[in-house]
């Protein structure tokens, strides 16, 4: 009877702990193992050191998508949070027809992301599709979107007889039109989480500056930024995180085996998936995953750094 | 109301629906494109031309046995984790949590392997088996527990209550609220799931429907009115669960965000 008391609480996480382990920890903990290893479509043969390592250096594909992975970061995160700030500062408070703004605002959300992008592609699409038959009908150039190539930065410089090469070309359209389609998807959720952190500033600190004839952006900058930090800093988190993980976008809307337009898509967990499930090279597909792990974690402690400095935890 | 604030109003409005336009014409222009050219006969196509019906079906069955087994398991785990002291209690949740540190695709190569290792590639339990443990919703069944005074637990302990009897009987109806939103969330991310489904099946009957959408697209690239017949019947499921718990959803999403 004893025993049994003293065994009923692991009895009870039990289930759980065994789908936990042998899930999660487990491949997770292997992840770093096969990292060392030769792992591939012929099986394992042994452990090679540093050399997966060392072969993504020299990858230029492996760079590529780094270097595609920040851009949509850098695009996306930002206006992941000034777009649904800016709507959140609006539904603010009593309104006719609040909670169906945010209805529609959250039904991107909840679609699932495959059909999202099957049905933006559609959009996107340069012969047929509605964007460009918009553009047109404004006597706009009808673009490629989704098979253009060209850095968004080269496309408007090259009129003015500028052509930045390489990465000051920025971005491709492709991957730039991907980025939309991923703002639009979490504005909803972004839009949701400042509304409740903007409704949990407490309305004295408004009534007050309005007594001390504050104006909008004097309010804004001096109680309403400073007071939803914790929320901003949760969705700058957030959505780094979202970003990095980006897959069924470019897996549906810039199909295999490209990863768009010269790659131009080709974002760092696109390319992880290839070299796992197409050429079937566990060792090195570990290996991207452990530093797209590091870089997550590292990240993640910078933010908290500075957030630690920034961030007002007050009452 | 001052005309100040009635223009103050306006703008918003303004502002507003000019947002809600651009969140809603993506979905107008599927439902409108999907009902060109063949109207509701695109549906029929559709559906027809690869097997959705039995996409539909599989989503079904891998959404409704991940979910009861999320249940299950987190609502064991988190009355453990929330009532009962032992030795251990603390690592063990921390060993949970830290794996949610680390995102899906980091571990998916070695996940196959595991798979592969348990001969599951390509059934319906490499679907199912891995998801029926969620540590997120173990985490907020915990935090949700623990608001319940633990006397409670030792008077009815004492008192020659069971363990489970106290679980079903006290905490279980004190948590409705939570356990909805458990719910709502793990049925959303099943249903939505994709990249998991993608690997670890291969045949066409244990596709689900993510990913035989994805193939359709593949296959009917320029065949824009069937696509978004797909896609309309695709979306249509989340879509009507939305609507009717749209107050409930977005109050979960909302609270799963803010953090203690």
């Amino acid at each position: 009877m004893k025993l049994r008391s003293r065994l009923a609480p692991y009895v009870y996480i039990l289930p759980a702990l065994i789908i936990v382990l042998a899930f999660r920890t487990l491949p997770i903990l292997s992840s770093f193992t096969a990292s060392f290893t030769d792992y591939d479509i012929g099986g394992f043969h042994g452990f090679i050191g540093f050399d997966n390592y060392a072969r993504m250096l020299s990858d230029a594909r492996f760079w590529q998508s780094v270097v595609n992975t920040l851009y949509f970061v850098i695009g996306v995160v930002p206006a992941g949070i000034i777009i649904p700030l800016f709507l959140a500062i609006l539904l603010r408070g009593k309104l006719a027809g609040k909670s169906f703004y945010r209805t529609i605002y959250f039904l991107p959300v909840v679609t699932s992301a495959v059909a999202i992008s099957v049905v933006w592609a559609w959009l996107y699409n340069p012969e047929a599709g509605p964007i460009n038959q918009i553009i047109t009908l404004f006597g706009g150039e009808p673009l490629l979107w989704l098979r253009e190539p060209r850095g968004v930065f080269e496309m408007l410089l090259s009129p003015l007889g500028i052509h930045p090469r390489g990465i000051l070309a920025g971005p491709s359209l492709a991957l730039v039109s991907l980025m939309i389609v991923s703002v639009w998807k979490s504005t909803g959720y972004n839009t949701v989480l400042f509304l409740a952190g903007l409704e949990n500033i407490p309305g004295t600190y408004y009534e007050a500056a309005k007594l001390d004839g504050a104006g909008t952006w004097g309010t804004f900058r001096n109680i309403t930024w400073p007071l939803l930090s914790p929320t901003t800093y949760y969705v700058l988190i957030m959505s780094t995180i979202i970003s990095f993980k980006t897959f069924a976008l470019v897996y549906v809307m810039t199909p295999p085996p490209g990863g768009g337009p010269l790659g131009t898509t080709n974002v760092i967990v696109f390319y992880l998936f290839q070299k796992a499930f197409d050429r079937f090279d566990i060792g090195y597909a570990s290996a991207i995953s452990v530093f797209l792990f590091l870089v997550l974690l590292s990240l993640t402690v910078i933010q908290r750094k500075i957030a630690g400095r920034k961030v007002h935890y007050g009452s | 109301m001052t005309a100040r604030t009635l223009a103050l109003n306006t703008t918003k409005h303004f502002f507003l629906i000019l947002g809600g336009i651009v969140m809603l014409l993506p979905f107008l222009w599927m439902v409108n494109t999907s009902l060109q050219q063949g109207g509701f006969g695109n549906f029929v196509e559709a559906w027809t031309k690869v097997p959705f019906g039995r996409y539909f079906i599989n989503t079904l069955i891998v959404t409704v046995l991940t979910v009861s087994g999320v249940l299950v398991t987190s609502c064991l785990a988190a009355y453990s984790f929330a009532t009962m002291r032992y030795r251990g209690r603390d690592m063990l949740f921390l060993l949970f949590l830290s794996t949610m540190m680390v995102p899906q695709p980091v571990y998916l190569a070695p996940s196959y392997v595991i798979l592969s290792k348990l001969g599951w590639i390509n059934t319906y339990l490499a679907l199912i088996v891995p998801w029926t443990a969620n540590v997120f919703s173990i985490f907020l069944l915990r935090q949700h527990f623990r608001t319940i005074p633990i006397s409670l637990y030792e008077a009815a302990i004492l008192d020659g209550c069971s363990r489970l009897k106290y679980l079903w009987k006290v905490v279980l109806p004190l948590s409705k609220s939570v356990i909805i939103t458990v719910l709502l969330f793990n049925i959303i991310g099943s249903w939505n799931s994709f990249m998991w489904p993608l690997v670890v099946t291969h045949s066409e009957n244990l596709r689900v429907l993510q990913v035989g959408l994805s193939y359709f697209n593949q296959e009917q690239s320029s065949n824009f009115h069937l696509l978004m017949a797909a896609s309309t019947f695709s979306t249509m499921p989340l879509i009507i669960l939305f609507i009717a718990a749209q107050k409930r959803i977005v109050a979960s999403y909302s609270r799963s965000g803010i953090k203690d």
